[in-house]
């Protein structure tokens, strides 16, 4: 009997020296506790989920691009064409002109600037600056010629053509539609607005309740 | 007649069942340790094809997590395209040799192989953005990935993990403001509870903790 306890210790040690304590980390995959193969089930179906690999599709994925000349459902309500709206869609007016001012689809309240602020910070702030200036952390990694939103060139710009610049980029800066809704597209453009007028405020621009928040007189 | 068997084999069926009770501790105690997803997954940290480091991006730069994984609060998590990648990295270090395999999906509109670290069963209908429109932070599951050279798993996500926040959602919730913050505490830890089960009232927290709830 004596044998047979030290053969369990034994064991229990090997086993032990193997297998370690957890809490270290590893690179192989994670072992199956309880394999498909031995015990089938559910745990690994063949359907498809986002940004997976489909041997079904020549390309190999499961997300599928848009089809040439189609725009994504996401882009506006469904069944409801782009352009029905081009204003809000695409920033531009029926002839074709950037449109100046802001849909009349939207409310701008303290609710939309709040929105702007988030996705400002989110997305814009890293490379234009907390305050439009161009001076985002990118910056000292040696990010160049990031614009300033304060000078008169971009203050006197068209909303919608900044719509345009957020949609598809411009210069060095790559598209932002894939990131920015149509609407947070906007909500972002009142945010700069507010940024640009910050900048050339004066106190007779802040309300006089307000004014002691900022510790002005 | 000769004795077939000493004496001591008097005892020998006592000590059987003794040892096979021994044994079955030890082997309960091993599945316990050895043959659940703290110790399977926890830890595992495979070798990306680029080695993207999260804690110069979040941890240094301060970039949210938004920036890159920007459909989290709306259709759920995704690995950013290479176009995220080259906003920055058309400039900043854009002949990187480490940055090669970007520049090729970029060009070529090939995906990225990336590798899953956090793998769920397909029986499992997790979606991120209600979790993150309701005060579960990206720390609550994921850890401090904003310290993370590699990306390590470092919760178990077993059922039971899942489990003991549906229980208990005031143990976790955290504000909103906080809840892509890795560095902010829960408002149980810096409210108090009784602040936190407010939260979850006010919130209409309800987390499911029916079968259905997850798996469908």
């Amino acid at each position: 009997m004596r044998n047979a306890y030290i053969a369990t210790l034994f064991i229990v040690v090997l086993t032990f020296s193997i297998l370690g304590l957890r809490n270290r980390t590893f690179t192989k995959p994670p072992m199956d506790v309880f394999p498909e193969w031995l015990f089938p089930g559910m745990k690994y179906q063949p359907k498809l989920t986002q940004q997976q690999q489909s041997p079904f599709f020549a390309d190999g994925r499961s997300d599928r691009p848009a089809p040439p000349n189609t725009v994504p459902a996401s882009f506006g309500p469904a069944g409801q064409g782009v352009r029905s709206d081009d204003f809000l869609y695409r920033g531009k007016l029926h002839d074709g002109s950037w449109a100046r001012g802001f849909p009349p689809a939207l409310t701008l309240d303290m609710k939309f600037m709040e929105r702007g602020r988030e996705r400002f910070t989110i997305y814009c702030s890293p490379c234009h600056g907390a305050v439009g200036d161009g001076g985002g952390i990118t910056k000292k990694y040696g990010m160049g010629a990031v614009p300033t939103y304060h000078d008169d060139r971009l203050r006197q710009m068209a909303e919608g053509e900044i719509f345009n610049t957020i949609t598809n980029g411009k210069g060095q800066m790559n598209p932002y539609g894939d990131k920015l809704a149509p609407r947070d597209r906007w909500a972002v453009i009142a945010y700069v607005r507010a940024l640009q007028l910050a900048q050339t405020g004066t106190v007779a621009d802040v309300p006089e309740d307000h004014r002691a928040e900022l510790g002005l007189k | 007649m000769a004795k077939l068997f000493p004496k001591s084999a008097n005892k020998l069926p006592v000590q059987i069942i003794v040892y096979l009770c021994v044994v079955g501790c030890i082997a309960t105690a091993a599945a316990q340790y050895y043959m659940t997803p703290k110790y399977t997954r926890v830890g595992y940290a495979p070798m990306q094809p680029v080695p993207y480091s999260h804690a110069k991006h979040v941890g240094e730069l301060g970039l949210d997590c938004r920036y890159c994984h920007s459909t989290i609060d709306t259709a759920g998590a995704a690995i950013p395209t290479s176009q995220t990648c080259m906003n920055c990295h058309n400039q900043l270090k854009a002949a990187s040799p480490a940055l090669a395999v970007i520049r090729e999906s970029y060009q070529t509109g090939n995906p990225v192989p990336w590798v899953h670290v956090h793998v769920m069963p397909s029986f499992v209908y997790f979606d991120h953005s209600i979790h993150v429109n309701r005060g579960i932070g990206c720390v609550e599951c994921h850890g401090k990935v904003s310290e993370m050279d590699v990306v390590t798993q470092v919760k178990p996500m077993s059922m039971g993990f899942c489990l003991d926040c549906h229980r208990a959602p005031e143990l976790h919730v955290r504000e909103k403001a906080d809840v892509f913050n890795l560095d902010s505490g829960t408002i149980a830890a810096t409210q108090g509870i009784e602040a936190a089960r407010t939260f979850v009232k006010d919130w209409n927290i309800k987390p499911p903790v029916s079968c259905s709830g997850c798996h469908r």
